[in-house]
């Protein structure tokens, strides 16, 4: 059997496959607190509960509407990003007058209510959603059995990253975007109705968090706390990643998936504290995070 | 028997008119900057604002724009009074706006910097038209904005409001640190929006530049108006004005 440093390749490719699935999703969900952060400047403490809102879109939908898993993946992040611009329009622009923190206390209050909620309804233990049958299954690649379904997720995710990305640096509307970052006051000068960006900018940010939560669905048990546990993570990600660029929040994500799911293989007492010392580490040697710009 | 023929020059003169300040106070927070500024502007005139830092000139712009804390007064552009108006709404009475600092994006190359205002209008110079009156961006047009020198940062800071169709100008101290080479062809480049018929407001600290360029001048001191030169006072009232601005 191949060995790689003393590991069976198929362990150490079956630990870096759900290291990158699990990354796609940091990416995915650190890239929508990049976008929010960049414009709102706001650190969107809701993310997780928008992620979770996502999938318990999804089983909900299925269970009584009868909405199957693709059509899902399309109309879930439309709904809950609608549900962002409301939030954005009714909650959120009351209080962008005052320091940013409040926007954050604000967002952490509303995904404690989002949760509390729902564990009022549905319990803790979360609900099962089933896989797509077109993507039950595995390929086996000969040196690793890759089940279909976490393959879909990275390529979806990761399609999905690039689009936002190209969304972002090679359209006018990023260029708005990315202007109203810089100084969203002369933007409304050049006559850019900035409110408006605003409040899109914030869906965006939303329907991506719930994009990923029905990805997440068939994979994780569907549960009102799912997305507290991982914003931690992301929030780390984040850090890791600096808040300066798009490709940046991409390949930190993946990259910290990749660390999480080594560090599994070599030395499984660290795996879930890992992403921590490496943020430990980066703010130490460049507090700005590895993307950053330098303030 | 009186309509037409009264009314007709009392038209002409509104039309005349492209901007209109009247008892304009503005504040920032709780500090009151200007104090009642009254002025005009007609169509195709360039004005100056002339004053010691801190008189209130930018603030002034600034207003016009809805860029302030709070405003009071009027301020009639185009024949809209505009105080109640969202900031966004502003430009597209077709006003061009040039800040102090110039607003050059980093995060955007010269290319998307020059496409960046929204076309407020019709009838805005062609990218053709503006790479032709500033070659010097055209060759720098896939770089990073703000890698681009101070002169040309200004070239570009001009250039990306006379694309949208933008019939009235408000520059702030546009020759501010600029070698003299390059001021001299600001000079040349406010000549030709003149001749193009774009309405210009300077706020100016070098007044050697301004000088020959302007139609009037209006002299700020505390946030007021307090005295208004025109091109033909000029040579006469020099030294008056000299000293007023401590040059």
């Amino acid at each position: 059997m191949t060995m790689i440093f003393g590991v069976p390749l198929a362990v150490f490719m079956g630990q870096l496959t759900l290291g990158l699935v699990n990354g796609a999703f940091y990416a995915l969900l650190s890239l929508g607190l990049a976008v929010i952060f960049g414009l709102l400047k706001i650190v969107n403490f809701a993310h997780g509960a928008q992620y979770m809102l996502g999938a318990f879109a999804a089983l909900l939908g299925f269970r009584y509407l009868g909405i199957n898993y693709w059509l899902a993946l399309l109309l879930v992040p439309l709904v809950v990003g609608a549900f962002g611009v409301l939030l954005e329009r009714f909650l959120l622009r009351r209080i962008a007058h005052l320091d940013h923190l409040y926007g954050l206390l604000l967002t952490f209050g509303l995904a404690l209510i989002f949760e509390g909620t729902l564990v009022n309804f549905f319990g803790v233990s979360g609900a099962r959603y089933a896989t797509p049958e077109i993507l039950q299954g595995g390929l086996n690649l000969g040196f690793m059995f890759l089940p279909t379904y976490r393959a879909w997720v990275l390529v979806a995710a990761l399609a999905m990253c690039l689009f936002t990305w190209f969304m972002i640096e090679r359209t006018r509307l990023g260029a708005y975007l990315r202007a109203g970052t810089e100084n969203s006051q002369l933007m409304q000068a050049f006559g850019v109705n900035v409110p408006l960006l605003i409040t899109l900018t914030y869906g965006f940010g939303v329907a991506l968090a719930a994009f990923a939560g029905v990805l997440a669905a068939p994979l994780y048990p569907v549960s009102p706390t799912m997305g507290s546990s991982l914003l931690i993570v992301v929030f780390a990600v984040v850090v890791i990643g600096g808040m300066g660029s798009i490709l940046g929040a991409i390949i930190t994500g993946l990259a910290m998936g990749i660390i999480e799911g080594l560090t599994k293989v070599y030395y499984p007492e660290a795996s879930n504290t890992v992403i921590f010392f490496v943020m430990i580490v980066v703010l130490m040697l460049r507090p700005v995070g590895l993307f950053g710009k330098e303030a | 028997m009186m309509t037409a023929e009264a009314q007709a020059p009392i038209e002409n003169m509104q039309n005349l008119e492209m901007l209109r300040v009247q008892d304009l106070h503005a504040f920032y927070g709780e500090s009151h900057i200007l104090h009642g500024v009254n002025f005009d502007v007609k169509r195709g005139e360039l004005v100056t604002l002339l004053g010691r830092n801190g008189a209130g000139r930018s603030t002034t712009l600034k207003s016009i724009m809805n860029m302030v804390g709070r405003r009071t007064g009027s301020i009639v552009i185009n024949g809209n009074e505009t105080l109640t108006m969202k900031p966004h709404h502003i430009p597209r009475l077709g006003v061009g706006y040039c800040p102090e600092e110039r607003g050059i994006f980093a995060s955007l190359d010269v290319h998307e910097n020059l496409l960046l205002p929204p076309t407020v209008r019709s009838g805005g110079m062609s990218l053709d038209e503006i790479y032709a009156m500033f070659p010097n961006l055209y060759e720098r047009r896939r770089s990073q904005g703000t890698r681009l020198s101070g002169g040309e940062q200004q070239m570009l800071a001009m250039a990306r409001i006379l694309r949208t169709g933008a019939r009235m100008l408000l520059l702030d101290e546009i020759t501010e640190g600029l070698a003299p080479v390059i001021v001299q062809k600001l000079a040349e480049v406010l000549v030709q929006l003149k001749e193009r018929g774009m309405t210009i407001v300077l706020v100016e600290q070098n007044f050697r530049f301004a000088a020959p360029l302007a139609d009037r001048h209006f002299v700020m001191d505390h946030g007021q108006i307090v005295e208004e030169i025109s091109a033909a006072q000029l040579p006469s009232r020099r030294e008056h004005l000299n000293s007023m601005l401590g040059v």
